[in-house]
């Protein structure tokens, strides 16, 4: 028992990893990564709302008729999207400002609502709060992994929370903060992860 | 009329929804394979994305502003947006079977989409009037159709090239993608 429930909390971050395994949830993903505060803030509330609703779905789970279970699954999780966004609002203006519509669009993310539809709604409330909690941890930091990338090689430094990490003294490519830099990130990523995959297996 | 002009020059081109924004991206992979559902995705997607630019507007400047509850928009465009969409593939089964044909099996992914959402709340955050938003929702829209028949035409043209077997498919898409965004990067001139 204790390994399973182990196994569903670090299925999010490897193997099941919503970014990179399954291709879910690009848009907040690629336009929020431009700085590691960015992919911070995004990934603390996308897991956030990744875990609440999780949790809610999987206790009334016996109780949402099949029929309608879409439109329940998008209010609640569409509820604690505006909980998470009135409080970025009300304590951390800096960062509302910089993610933008980014923070209420967490509602359409593709990972929250196939979670409660594919884990959650068939799970128990252990199990799903492990899979929204492993979920969230992955979505984070494959978050982090792009923009450490890009704002290391867009600004050449880095920063976290105002200080200053590490700063290389050459000329910086503009073109990895602007938005062909992360698709151009993500192809290659996406391309070695594969690679590691498939050496792997064989 | 020159903001008119403004607002649909920058979202067909300058802040191309896909390419500059990221919104949408999954149909925006999901269907570029061909180029004729690309075709029917877009417009599929002109079409809902201009009613509901129309219809949050409405209900936000009309209902939401009104009464003081704006901190519910997210709830409440959600549902609109997901109502509206089945409003319009029952009202299309009806009227135009030929039509319904044609866009039905992309109307139910528009739900989820997130460029669809992101006009409305685009919308309150710009402050459009309602011919804006009109303005805004279209053009939005076929900024959208642009990208993807580009996209389309690229990856049908790419099947026949040899691509290194860990790029094959999605990976090598999103490199093709950049090189588009690049080139949309020109236009960033155009409109402060």
């Amino acid at each position: 028992m204790q390994q399973n429930s182990f196994l569903e909390l670090t299925k999010g971050i490897f193997k099941k990893n919503p970014i990179f395994c399954l291709v879910l949830g690009l848009c907040p993903f690629l336009a929020v990564s431009t700085s590691l505060d960015n992919a911070i803030g995004m990934g603390a509330a996308a897991t956030f709302v990744l875990l609440f609703s999780s949790i809610i779905i999987s206790l009334i789970r016996k109780k949402i008729p099949d029929k309608i279970r879409i439109p329940i699954f998008i209010t609640i999780i569409a509820s604690f999207v505006t909980i998470a966004s009135l409080f970025m609002q009300a304590y951390l203006p800096a960062l509302n400002k910089a993610l933008g519509i980014y923070v209420p669009l967490i509602v359409v993310n593709c990972i929250i609502l196939g979670r409660a539809e594919a884990f959650a709604s068939k799970n128990n409330t252990l199990k799903s709060t492990l899979d929204g909690l492993g979920m969230g941890i992955g979505f984070t930091l494959s978050l982090l992994l792009i923009s450490f990338i890009r704002e290391f090689l867009g600004t050449g430094s880095l920063r976290l929370f105002g200080i200053s990490l590490i700063s290389i003294p050459i000329e910086p490519a503009m073109v990895f903060i602007l938005a062909p830099g992360a698709l151009l990130v993500m192809g290659l990523l996406l391309g070695l992860f594969r690679h590691i995959g498939s050496k792997r297996k064989a | 009329m020159e903001n008119l002009l403004a607002i649909i020059i920058g979202a067909i081109f300058v802040n191309n929804f896909i390419l500059t924004r990221f919104l949408g991206l999954c149909p925006f992979f999901g269907v570029s394979r061909r180029t004729k559902p690309a075709l029917g995705m877009g417009l599929a997607v002109i079409f809902v994305m201009t009613l509901s630019s129309i219809i949050t507007w409405i209900v936000y400047n009309l209902i939401l502003v009104p009464l003081n509850i704006q901190y519910l928009q997210i709830i409440v465009f959600i549902l609109v947006i997901a109502t509206l969409v089945q409003f319009v593939e029952l009202f299309l089964k009806k009227a135009n079977p030929v039509l319904h044909k044609a866009l039905g099996i992309y109307l139910p992914l528009i739900t989820t989409n997130c460029a669809v959402l992101g006009v409305a709340f685009l919308n309150v955050q710009e402050n459009y009037s309602f011919i804006a938003a009109l303005v805004f929702g279209i053009s939005a829209g076929v900024g959208f159709l642009l990208a993807l028949l580009l996209m389309s035409g690229i990856r049908e043209r790419m099947e026949l090239s040899k691509v290194p077997k860990a790029f094959e498919g999605l990976p090598v898409a999103f490199i093709v993608a950049a090189l588009m965004s690049m080139a949309f990067l020109a236009f960033s001139g155009m409109i402060r």
